[in-house]
């Protein structure tokens, strides 16, 4: 129960106001600054963007940017990509993550250690690093068409390198550790003998997953899809490497577009919309990390 | 409630109230706890003792009313200046300090140091018997061990109140009953007024001088154990301090010593002593307690006993003594308990025995409750 | 001991094989004697040796080293203190808006983290003339940004399942709040501190694209370097550069588990 506590009250307001100010200026204020850009044209100049109020302090602002995005049907088909692709990873993620997070929880303490960090590991390694040993596997000279050219299974290399699968599968490989995480902290929280109690009652072992372990894994479930969801709609390492040159996502337009194109009026326009389309996951992120320091 | 300044008064609680939100925690209590007393807050969870505590040790502002120890206002105080500490339920040592630091962290905020800073925790932990584990950290220790730290650690600053949360909840029965007694020698010994929050009524019955049984933010009795055991003033306070046998009814009949009640659950008028102001008609409840009643096979010869009828519906064997469940003509069940004085091959009674179970006028208690 | 399933364990082989195989491939090809990444042409340690004569990658080493270092400390003071105000200052104004705004870089697509503070570093340079040069000074400050939301979660979750009745206690004694958080509080998530300032630190030395974006002519950080070179494939000396980065890490972190083992009995 939290009543009036008796506190220090001029160090508690220095104790927050530091890290307040700080994300307000470097977190807060950039996204309000992407906005304003986002409203201008692209100019010739030194910075290459039309200021906000022009010499006589009147306002300028440019649409144009939008209104490129929402019609140009190439940037609606980098989007649907984009949203497309991440899903996709995160399904992927979720139908090998989820067995092996309930595996986890269910092995013994000493076992169930070693998994733990087995599974951290990969994590704490350069993710460009793991995303460039796959790279290495899916050569057309790689490790897995020489495995499978020395079985005789195939004459011809085939070509896994710059494609769709190639991507989808470097996602699911670099997000799968923060699937499994929340996952497996959800798991570990429930009471096994739940599963058990079920089947004792005479449900069959599919039943008993669907009526009494899925509900409860449900919250680690939303986590971990959102934590893969979010940043994978942002990629840009891995279509890079992995898609080739013409690998469409709004990671890479966006980045050409600021760094090849000049183009920072639209690019910021591009961030401005997939902000926009990530505003909802965010919020329910936030909505369930709340919930969970409650529950603790 | 009169206000005469009562010089026993060492801690003065006047209309104190705690209000979280909508929810009443603490309803307008008034408590006078005197100086050197063991003093205990029995009641259920939820009932507000841990809150009347934690305002008494200055964790929670009352939202109404006031607090004085000694002579001092201490309402509006913050706990690092009140001259009170408290035992915490789960005793709150430090685990990264030894034992030897922990009791004498104490002393060191109020600014003692050097050779009598040592010499003075040494004789706290000697006090608790805890001589040779100055070095030991927390997690080497019992959790009988740890009270004793949790205890060395708030009497060393020798402070006016020491206020103690649930004291013998985590340990088992043994330990108990070896610290309860630990307890009372200490504070015997150094006359400090100990305020006890309990939900256990037999740990507040041993332990202390005098008793306030809370429920619902309220207190409602006050007393010395045995008062509070032997003349109950409500049904609740009956029900929470052992078991108690209860029969609803109304005055029959008023003469100079005793009173008749008419119970429906009891086939004959019951006989009480006259205690109260009481008029024919008005509604009561008697209240008597299982060891006061006894059990014959005949018919007890004296008519100013209670006696009725019944049937032995249950018993249970219990080693010092035994419990039965006695069904009566109208019905309703009565517990009865019987010290097991002697020592014989044959049982008592025995299950469907016809029985006459009696108890004398002045056993019973007659609670007058405004419903 | 549970009824091991079959399904379990082969779909919990499988993922481990998933996750390690190519890191057990790189390292296998780290020692390949041809300059043909992927063709084998005998064990030779030659590439280990070429990497230590590389200036370009020791001197991106060293920047990335300083940068994940300072950014780390400053991360992880700025997150211990937002962890302590979200979790024991209880509701103070602007609570909702703070506690978004230390999940969200949790979050966010790195290009965007990157875009908006490039976009704010030159603002600021319009305005008050700094930052002139982009490079250690920007990018600490934006690995500073995101990593201190990392050691908040961290410190959030050990402060809450740390007992509140100690600080109480201490107050209980005469302490005062201000020297409560230092003489209790601190020294008991200590552990959660480092562990934030480890986290912060590798976060720090692998972010490649809010680098990219901040970073400024002259400033190569380590991930930069390694992706100008990975941009034309696969190359030997960056298998042997991995290896040893996967090397490094595997033995911190089996030292880090060890000793948390030895500590709880």
């Amino acid at each position: 129960m939290a009543g009036t506590k008796h506190t220090d009250q001029g160090w508690r307001r220095f104790a927050v106001a530091v890290p307040y100010v700080w994300l307000l200026v470097f977190f807060l204020l950039p996204f309000v600054i992407i906005l304003k850009i986002s409203l201008a044209d692209p100019v010739i100049a030194q910075p290459p963007f039309t200021p906000l109020l022009d010499d006589q302090g009147n306002l300028s602002v440019s649409l144009d940017g939008f209104k490129f995005l929402l019609t140009d049907k190439l940037y609606a088909i980098t989007y649907f990509k984009s949203v497309m692709l991440a899903a996709s990873a995160t399904m992927l993620c979720l139908l090998l993550g989820f067995p092996m997070a309930y595996g986890i929880a269910r092995s013994d303490p000493m076992t169930r250690s070693i998994l733990l960090l087995l599974i951290v590991l990969p994590f704490w390694i350069s993710f460009l690093l793991r995303v460039y040993a796959w790279m290495g596997l899916l050569n057309n000279y790689g490790v897995i068409n020489n495995m499978l050219m020395w079985f005789g299974a195939i004459d011809q290399p085939i070509q896994f390198m710059y494609t769709d699968f190639a991507m989808l599968i470097g996602m699911t490989y670099s997000y799968l550790p923060f699937m499994v995480l929340p996952l497996y902290a959800t798991l570990e929280r429930m009471d096994l003998d739940l599963v058990d109690a079920a089947q004792d009652l005479g449900a069959t072992r599919t039943g008993a997953f669907w009526d009494i372990t899925w509900p409860l894994a449900k919250p680690g479930v939303i986590a971990g899809c959102l934590l893969v969801f979010i940043p994978a709609m942002g990629e840009y390492v891995i279509p890079y490497l992995l898609g080739g040159g013409e690998s469409l996502l709004i990671g890479r337009v966006l980045f050409d577009e600021f760094f090849v194109n000049r183009d920072w009026p639209l690019a910021s326009s591009v961030a401005i919309v997939l902000l926009l389309i990530l505003v909802v996951p965010i919020m329910l992120l936030q909505r369930y990390q709340a919930r969970d320091a409650e529950d603790a | 409630m009169t206000e005469t300044a009562n010089p026993d008064s060492f801690i003065r609680i006047r209309g104190v109230s705690k209000h979280f939100g909508d929810f009443v925690a603490v309803d307008n209590v008034d408590l006078d706890i005197r100086r050197g007393e063991l003093f205990a807050i029995l009641g259920g969870s939820g009932c507000g003792k841990s809150t009347l505590l934690r305002m008494l040790a200055g964790f929670e502002e009352p939202t109404a009313g006031t607090i004085e120890i000694d002579g001092t206002d201490v309402t509006h105080q913050p706990p690092y200046e009140r001259p009170v500490n408290m035992m915490f339920q789960s005793y709150a040592i430090f685990p990264h300090m030894t034992v030897q630091k922990n009791v004498a962290y104490g002393l060191r905020k109020d600014g003692v140091s050097g050779s009598e800073l040592t010499d003075r925790v040494d004789d706290a932990i000697r006090l608790v018997q805890l001589d040779g584990f100055q070095e030991r950290k927390p997690d080497q220790l019992s959790g009988g061990q740890r009270q004793r730290v949790a205890l060395a650690r708030a009497l060393i600053k020798q402070p006016k109140v020491l206020l103690l949360d649930e004291p013998l909840a985590a340990l088992d029965k043994k330990l108990r009953e070896q610290t309860q007694f630990e307890l009372m020698n200490i504070q015997d010994e150094l006359g400090i007024t100990f305020v006890v929050v309990t939900h256990d009524q037999e740990e507040a019955m041993t332990l202390a001088t005098r008793i306030a049984v809370m429920d619902k933010g309220r207190f409602l009795q006050v007393g010395e154990p045995k008062e509070i055991y032997e003349y109950p003033q409500s049904r609740f306070v009956a029900d929470f301090v052992g078991t108690i046998n209860t029969f609803e009814g109304s005055v029959s009949a008023i003469d100079e010593e005793t009173i008749t009640v008419n119970c429906p659950d009891v086939t004959a008028p019951v006989l009480a002593l006259n205690s109260h102001d009481v008029e024919v008609g008005q509604a009561a409840c008697i209240a008597i307690r299982p060891e006061k009643i006894f059990i014959s096979l005949d018919k007890p010869e004296d008519d100013e006993t209670n006696s009725v009828r019944g049937v032995v519906d249950d018993l249970g064997y219990l080693g010092n003594r035994s419990l039965y469940r006695i069904r009566l003509e109208t019905g309703r069940m009565i517990q009865v308990s019987r010290q097991n004085q002697r020592r014989s091959a044959k049982r008592f009674v025995e299950w469907d025995d016809k029985v006459w179970v009696s108890w004398r006028p002045r056993s019973c208690v007659v609670i007058f409750e405004e419903l | 001991m549970r009824r091991r399933s079959r399904f379990l364990l082969t779909v919990l082989s499988f993922g481990y094989a998933f996750l390690y195989i190519p890191l057990i491939s790189v390292v296998f090809y780290s020692f390949n004697k041809s300059s043909l990444a992927t063709v084998w042409g005998g064990f030779s340690m030659r590439w280990y040796g070429e990497l230590f004569r590389n200036e370009q990658v020791l001197e991106a080493l060293g920047l990335s080293l300083q940068i994940a270092a300072t950014s780390a400390t400053f991360a992880t003071i700025l997150g211990t203190m937002a962890g302590l105000a979200l979790v024991r200052f209880g509701r103070f104004r602007g609570r909702t808006l703070f506690s978004g705004m230390i999940v969200s870089p949790l979050v966010m697509p790195e290009v965007i983290t990157g875009l908006s503070l490039l976009l704010l570093f030159v603002s600021l340079q319009q305005l008050i003339g700094w930052p002139g040069q982009r490079g250690f000074s920007t990018i600490t400050i934006a690995h500073t940004t995101f990593a201190m939301a990392y050691v908040a979660v961290v410190v959030q979750s050990r402060l809450t399942a740390m007992d509140e009745s100690l600080e109480e206690a201490a107050m209980d004694l005469g302490c005062k709040p201000m020297r409560v958080v230092f003489d209790i509080t601190l020294p008991l998530i200590f552990p959660a501190m480092i562990s934030g300032w480890l986290l912060a630190f590798t976060l720090s030395l692998d972010d490649l694209v809010i680098a990219s974006f901040v970073s400024g002519p002259g400033a190569t950080t380590l991930p930069m370097y390694i992706f100008s070179k990975v941009k034309l494939g696969v190359t030997p000396d960056i298998n042997a550069l991995a290896s040893l980065i996967i090397l490094i890490v595997s033995v911190g972190l089996l030292l880090s588990w060890a000793a948390i083992r030895k500590r709880r009995p």
